[in-house]
Parts: structure tokens; C-alpha cells; sequence
């Protein structure tokens, strides 16, 4: 890729059934034009948003994720969002302590009448991992076997 | 300690028990002991060099039976059999625990509220080697804290002595074991590696009490214990708790409030 | 086999030809607090002063995991892409323990037993091994016991016995090792008639392996193994680290039409080993698992494939988390 190409991050949104994904339907809806560097993965819930998905994403390309769901007290479930908030609070302490850019995990709640703001939401976290550029530090030690890092031989 | 192998004898003799599990002199520092009778009871130690956290034998059926069985536990291993009562892995009914204080007394605790108004008093610190490599770690930039990890990383081979050791990690089936689908790849590999520790401290939030177990286990010295152990300071404020004392008000990600902080949320 | 005499500086000029011959270097490396084989370009990041490595070298002839082929589907068809013996550099194993040379031939016997195994062999091949003596030991080492010997010869190439004056005893013992030496010739000087055994750590015997070979053969169903085992906790630390455990697991890394299947490291002593897929575990319990580790090592490779699985390196009594020392459990079994 040459400098004066603009970088297209790749970019997973895990989102809720009930809002969320309502959410960005809306936005197709009422035509509003958003970045196309998203790929939506539909969950019953945030609840249900296991955080090694997230990882696994990383590791098979993604430069950024985000992970949207309903309001607190907006829940299908009643409680899976605040389950899942307090799930998120603990793995983003964990994600930053190995050293693991937090920033490309944006979080998000996205209500089914919000299809602007799903709009907005993409296109400023698209904004902001273009600015932090590809996520190569993961991605080059994720499929190591060919490449004997284990050998310190980098 | 002459105390606690007589009363170790003692319990073993008139049927209290069928078994105590301690401490016995091994190749450089002491080891875990299985006494069955007093003879071998007469082999029991007690002291500072213990570091073993036993309580991860007391969730083991296959060792500890169906009768009742006796524990000598240090400071760590009552804060991890406090979390096991928390999660209903033990019962009082079947469980002694015998330690030695630092007056030198010998002490025996039966029920949850007896271990913690005893374990209060200690506060959970970070010890010489927690400070010095942690502030290390909380002195690096993120990318530094990355590479860091990524070399610790490299060494792991996946024996997985950190989660047999660990007294909370009971499952029967642990994730690593799921393979349809395959969560975590099964061979060693920096990222394989990582997934699996990071997955290990998801599975510890609000559970871990720091005994250390899983870092002293590593054969290959990556200080893994000290991934869970920041964590549980950084969850403490977080979610209400105090490092290393269990309270029986529910797990941290079983429970949630209201007003759990979400200012990271757009 | 030719022995021959090696200054200090002879020393240096050779390790430099080596690594200038374009060859990969695995030496001990002190880093992390921990000994390892790293690669190395400088004979100064070499380890001195120390009895063992956490790891052995297995894992330059049987690495932890690789990958055995890889295939990619399309239209219909699979295409295969089957390992490739010339991918594997030459490499050289600087400063091998002589129970770690001697740990190959076990290896070898049991990635050859019913057919040739392509991978390990071409690393075989492709592996030389300068070993150096031993003049150090501590409690856990009982390679006497073992048929080894801290000047063992079995599995090296070239070994070194270390002199007072910084040169060294050169025994070139194979023809892989004559090319080593023919990388820099003129460093190896006429041999200086010193006695060997001299300069090696003095380590009585500690059992018989004929005594614990015959006790074993009767002892499938006693109560040792669970008296023995009650504190093992399950882990692989012990098989990991042990320069002739060779047990894998097969795995296969698929994502969309492409994949490849990958053989790892794996362990008797975990649960998950023996499990069917019916639910039923022929080794159910630890003490089990504890059984198939020793008798597998002591009793079932001796009579099939004639060769003892334990080279008494004791890597796996100072790795393990719970003490299960092996040589004390052995002598244990050796005086019932």
C-alpha cells in the first residue's frame, strides 16, 4: 500500500438482535450513508458476546471492533447489557495490562429507533482506527507457525 | 507444630476425619502430604516456607472421598476456601481446617464467618516480587507492555500448571478442553498463549484471591499470577470488594448495578 | 572416533566458523532468570555456571507444534501441500548436556516404531549436536542411573570436556561431527593425553534399572502409584520439559476452504489424554496417568523398543509445581 492511499480498516461490530442490529437496519432504512469497512455479527444479546470472539477477530485480521447492544434497562433480557458491561469493564482492564490496544474496542449502546447514531458510530470509530493505522502488532504474531517467533527469531 | 500433628493423630485416630492434607519436608522446600494415619501425621510441618496453596485438593472427590477431611492452611489457602464456600465447592459439614498462628497457637475453623473474622486482620499486600515487576509492568507504555507479554508469551508451552494449581479452577471441563468449537488452539503459540491467559483471568474476575498458586507452578517463570492479581486490584473499586476477602453477595460478573461505570461506552 | 585438543581461543575461532557458516545456533542463554536454548551469534551470550536448562532440546527434533501438511479446497478438488524435508535449516545444539544427546535416541525409537516419521527424522538429520561434559550436577541429576554418564557419548557428535586452562578435550565421534571440525581444522590440536574422567561430576548410582525393571513388571496393580500420585495436580510441566516424553496430539487449523494440521506437544498426565469420545477414560484417575508415565518410561520402552525413556536429566523433578521427584520415587519402588 502506498502512503497516499487512504487505509481501509477492517472493522466487526458484534451487535444485539433486539436493538442494535434494529438500529442499523434503520439506518438502511432512512438511507443514511455510512463507511463500509463494518462487518456485522449478529448475537441474541450483548450477554451473549463472548470476549474471546473479540480476541479471535483481532487474530484473523480485524483493526478494530465494536460492540453495541441496547441501553441500560432497554434490555430483551432484562440484564444481559449490564452483565455484559461489567464482563466488558474487567476485560478491557485485562486486554490493557497485556498490553493489547484498548482503543480499537469501541463499545457502544445503540437503540432500534437510533439509526443515526449507528451511523455516526461507524463512521467515527472507522475514523479512529484509521488514525491508529492496521493493527499489524497482532496480527504478525498471530499466525506464527511459519514464522518461529517461538525461536526468538522474529 | 508438635501440637499439630498430635492433634492431626488425634482426629485421624478417633474417626473425626479420614484425612488430613498438609505439609511434609520435600526435595528443597516442603510439599504436600496426604496423611492417611497418625504415623504419617507424625511427618506434618507448619511454617513460613509453606507455600502451597492446598485448597486446590479439596475440590478433588477422587482424593478427598465422601467422608469429612482435614486441611492445614496457610493465610492463602483460607481466602481460597472462603471462595470455595462462596461458590458451593465445599461444605462445612465436611471440612476441618487446622492452621498454626503467628503466635504459634493452633487454630481450627469449620465455618465461612470463622475463617474471615480470622483472615481480616491479614491485609491482602503485594508482596517484594508482585511490587517490583508490577510497577515495572504500570511503568511501560502500551506498546512496551505488549512486547513484554509477547516474550513472556513465547515460553509457554501450554502444560497448563497454572490452572492445575489454581484451587478455583475446578472445572471439570475447562475451555481449553471445548473443541467444538476449538476456543483456544490447543499448541503453544504467543497468541494461542495469550488467549488462554487472558481467558484465565476473564474466568477469575471476582474470584481470584492472589494466593500466587499459579505463578509458583509455572515451570517456565512467566509471572502469570500477576495478570489476575492486577486485575483484582483493578476490579476491587470497581465492583465494591476487598482483594483477597470473599464475601458471600455474589460473584462480580454474576452481579451487576445500575450505575456500573460506562464512561468507555459511546 | 578421534579426540583431539582445543584451545580457549580455538574454541572461539570454531564457534565462529560455525555460526559464519551460515548454520542456526542453539545455545543456553541466560535470560528471565531461567536457562534456555536460544539462538545465539556470540559464544559471550553463552550460560556458564550452571547444573540444567528448565527446557530440553526436544523441541529442536520434535518442535511443539508443527505443521504436518496443509490443503486448500477448491472447485471440489483438495490440494495438498505435504511437509517439506529442505525447508528445515542445518542446525547446530551448542552445549547439550550429555543426557539431553542421550535423550535422542529414545525419541527416535519411538517416532520410527512402526513407520518412518518423515518430520522428526529430517530434523534429526539436519540437527548436529556438540555436547559438553558434565562438571557440575545436583540432587535431582541420576544419569548413572540410567545407563548415562555425565562423559556419555550417545547421541553427540562432538563432545567437549572443559580444562582448567579454558581449552578443552575434543571426542569426535561422528561424521557430522568430523564436519564440524572441518569448518575450522587447524584450531583442533594433536590430543594432550589428559584423563577425561578427571574433569567430570562424580554421581554414584542411585537403583538398579534391572532391580526396578523387575519390580515394575509385577507392580501394574499396586497401591504405590496412588500413595505416590495423591499430590500430583494434573499438569503437562513434568512431560514438557523431559527431553524423551514424545506423546501429540493432532490438531487441525481450518479456516474457510484452507487448513493445515498441526502436531503439538501433548501429556499422559492430563485428563483430556486418554478420553473417548464416548465419555469413558481408560485412565480415569491420576494415579493411573502417574502409572502409564513411569512404566511407559521404565518398563514398556525397554521391552518394545529397547531403549529406557529416561535419560535422568531430573528436569521434570525441578519443574514440577508439587515436588514428585522421580528419582525418589524410582528408588522408592527400587527398595520395595
Amino acid at each position: 500500500m502506498s502512503s497516499e492511499e487512504i487505509f481501509e480498516p477492517k472493522i466487526v461490530a458484534f451487535v444485539c438482535n433486539w436493538c442494535t442490529y434494529a438500529g442499523a437496519d434503520l439506518t438502511g432504512t432512512s438511507r443514511l450513508k455510512y463507511a463500509t469497512n463494518v462487518k456485522i455479527v449478529r448475537f441474541p444479546c450483548t450477554g451473549r458476546i463472548d470476549f474471546l470472539l473479540l480476541l479471535k477477530s483481532f487474530a484473523q485480521g480485524a483493526d478494530g471492533i465494536i460492540v453495541s447492544g441496547c441501553h441500560p434497562n432497554d434490555c430483551h433480557y432484562t440484564s444481559g447489557n449490564f452483565h455484559a458491561r461489567r464482563r466488558w469493564i474487567a476485560f478491557r482492564s485485562i486486554l490493557d495490562m497485556m498490553g493489547v490496544d484498548v482503543r480499537r474496542v469501541q463499545y457502544s449502546w445503540v437503540s432500534a429507533a437510533e439509526g443515526s447514531k449507528w451511523a455516526d458510530l461507524v463512521n467515527n470509530t472507522v475514523a479512529d482506527i484509521r488514525a491508529l493505522g492496521p493493527y499489524t502488532d497482532y496480527q504478525k504474531v498471530a499466525d506464527y507457525l511459519e514464522k518461529e517467533v517461538q525461536d526468538g527469531e522474529a | 507444630m508438635e501440637k499439630l500433628r498430635e492433634r492431626a493423630a488425634a482426629i485421624l485416630a478417633d474417626g473425626t476425619v479420614s484425612l488430613v492434607i498438609g505439609y511434609e519436608e520435600g526435595t528443597k522446600r516442603p510439599r504436600p502430604l496426604f496423611c492417611h494415619d497418625g504415623e504419617s501425621a507424625r511427618k506434618l510441618i507448619f511454617d513460613s516456607r509453606c507455600f502451597h496453596n492446598l485448597a486446590v485438593y479439596l475440590t478433588k472427590k477422587e482424593l478427598v472421598g465422601n467422608g469429612r477431611f482435614a486441611v492445614t492452611a496457610t493465610i492463602s489457602t483460607l481466602r481460597s476456601i472462603m471462595q470455595l464456600y462462596v461458590e458451593n465447592q465445599l461444605s462445612e459439614d465436611k471440612l476441618l481446617i487446622l492452621t498454626v498462628d503467628l503466635s504459634g497457637t493452633l487454630r481450627e475453623f469449620v465455618t465461612f464467618d470463622e475463617i474471615s473474622a480470622y483472615v481480616e486482620q491479614f491485609e491482602l499486600k503485594r508482596s517484594e516480587r508482585e511490587q517490583a515487576i508490577l510497577t515495572r509492568i504500570e511503568g511501560m507504555t502500551r506498546e512496551e507492555r505488549w512486547n513484554f507479554w509477547q516474550e513472556e508469551m513465547s515460553h509457554c508451552f501450554k502444560c497448563y500448571a497454572c490452572r492445575s494449581a489454581c484451587p478455583l479452577c475446578y472445572c471439570t471441563k475447562c475451555v481449553v478442553e471445548v473443541n467444538r468449537p476449538q476456543w483456544i488452539n490447543p499448541w503453544p503459540a504467543p497468541v494461542a498463549n495469550m488467549e488462554w491467559h487472558i481467558n484465565r483471568a476473564m474466568h477469575m474476575v471476582g474470584r481470584c484471591t492472589a494466593c500466587g498458586a499459579c505463578g509458583d507452578a509455572c515451570p517456565v517463570g512467566i509471572p502469570i499470577d500477576l495478570i489476575t492479581r492486577k486485575m483484582m486490584e483493578d476490579m476491587a473499586p470497581e465492583f465494591g470488594y476487598i482483594p483477597g476477602l470473599p464475601v458471600k453477595k455474589g460473584n462480580a460478573l454474576s452481579t451487576w448495578k445500575l450505575d456500573d461505570r460506562e464512561q468507555f461506552i459511546r | 572416533m578421534e579426540t583431539k585438543y582445543i584451545s580457549k581461543s580455538g574454541i572461539e575461532q570454531w564457534f565462529k566458523s560455525i555460526v559464519d557458516s551460515g548454520k542456526r545456533v542453539y545455545a543456553p542463554v541466560n535470560s528471565r532468570d531461567q536457562i534456555e536454548f536460544k539462538r545465539v551469534k556470540n559464544l559471550s551470550e553463552v550460560a556458564d555456571e550452571y547444573v540444567q536448562t528448565t527446557q530440553s532440546i526436544k523441541a529442536s527434533v520434535y518442535p511443539k507444534a508443527e505443521v504436518l501438511f496443509s490443503y486448500e479446497k477448491e472447485h471440489g478438488k483438495v490440494h495438498l501441500t505435504d511437509f517439506n524435508p529442505d525447508s528445515i535449516p542445518e542446525t547446530v545444539l551448542w552445549k547439550v548436556h550429555p543426557c539431553d544427546a542421550a535423550g535422542f535416541k529414545p525419541l527416535s525409537a519411538i517416532f520410527n516404531w512402526d513407520s518412518p516419521d518423515k518430520l522428526h527424522n529430517a530434523h534429526v538429520q539436519k540437527t548436529s549436536v556438540i555436547s559438553f561434559s558434565c562438571a557440575m550436577a545436583d540432587e535431582s541429576c541420576f544419569c548413572t542411573s540410567v545407563n548415562g554418564s555425565p562423559g556419555n557419548l550417545a547421541g553427540s557428535d562432538i563432545q567437549l570436556t572443559m580444562l582448567p586452562d579454558g581449552g578443552a578435550i575434543a571426542e569426535i565421534v561422528t561424521p557430522k561431527g568430523e564436519a564440524l571440525v572441518a569448518l575450522s581444522p587447524t584450531v583442533f590440536e594433536a590430543d594432550k593425553g589428559e584423563d577425561k574422567t578427571k574433569y567430570l561430576v562424580d554421581l554414584p548410582a542411585r537403583f538398579s534399572l534391572e532391580e526396578v525393571n523387575a519390580k515394575l513388571n509385577k507392580a501394574f496393580n499396586s497401591t504405590v502409584w496412588k500413595e505416590q500420585s495423591e499430590r500430583c495436580i494434573g499438569c503437562g510441566a513434568c512431560a514438557f520439559v523431559c527431553p524423551t516424553c514424545a506423546c501429540f496430539d493432532i490438531q487441525e487449523d481450518v479456516h474457510g476452504s484452507t487448513g493445515r494440521r498441526i502436531r503439538c506437544w501433548d501429556a499422559c498426565g492430563f485428563g483430556l489424554f486418554t478420553l473417548h469420545t464416548s465419555g469413558h477414560n481408560p485412565r480415569e484417575h491420576q494415579s493411573q496417568r502417574w502409572r502409564q508415565r513411569l512404566l511407559h518410561k521404565f518398563s514398556y520402552m525397554p521391552a518394545r523398543l529397547n531403549v529406557v525413556g529416561c535419560t535422568g536429566c531430573g528436569r521434570c523433578s525441578r519443574a514440577c509445581p508439587v515436588d514428585m521427584n522421580i528419582l525418589e520415587h524410582i528408588t522408592s519402588i527400587a527398595e520395595q
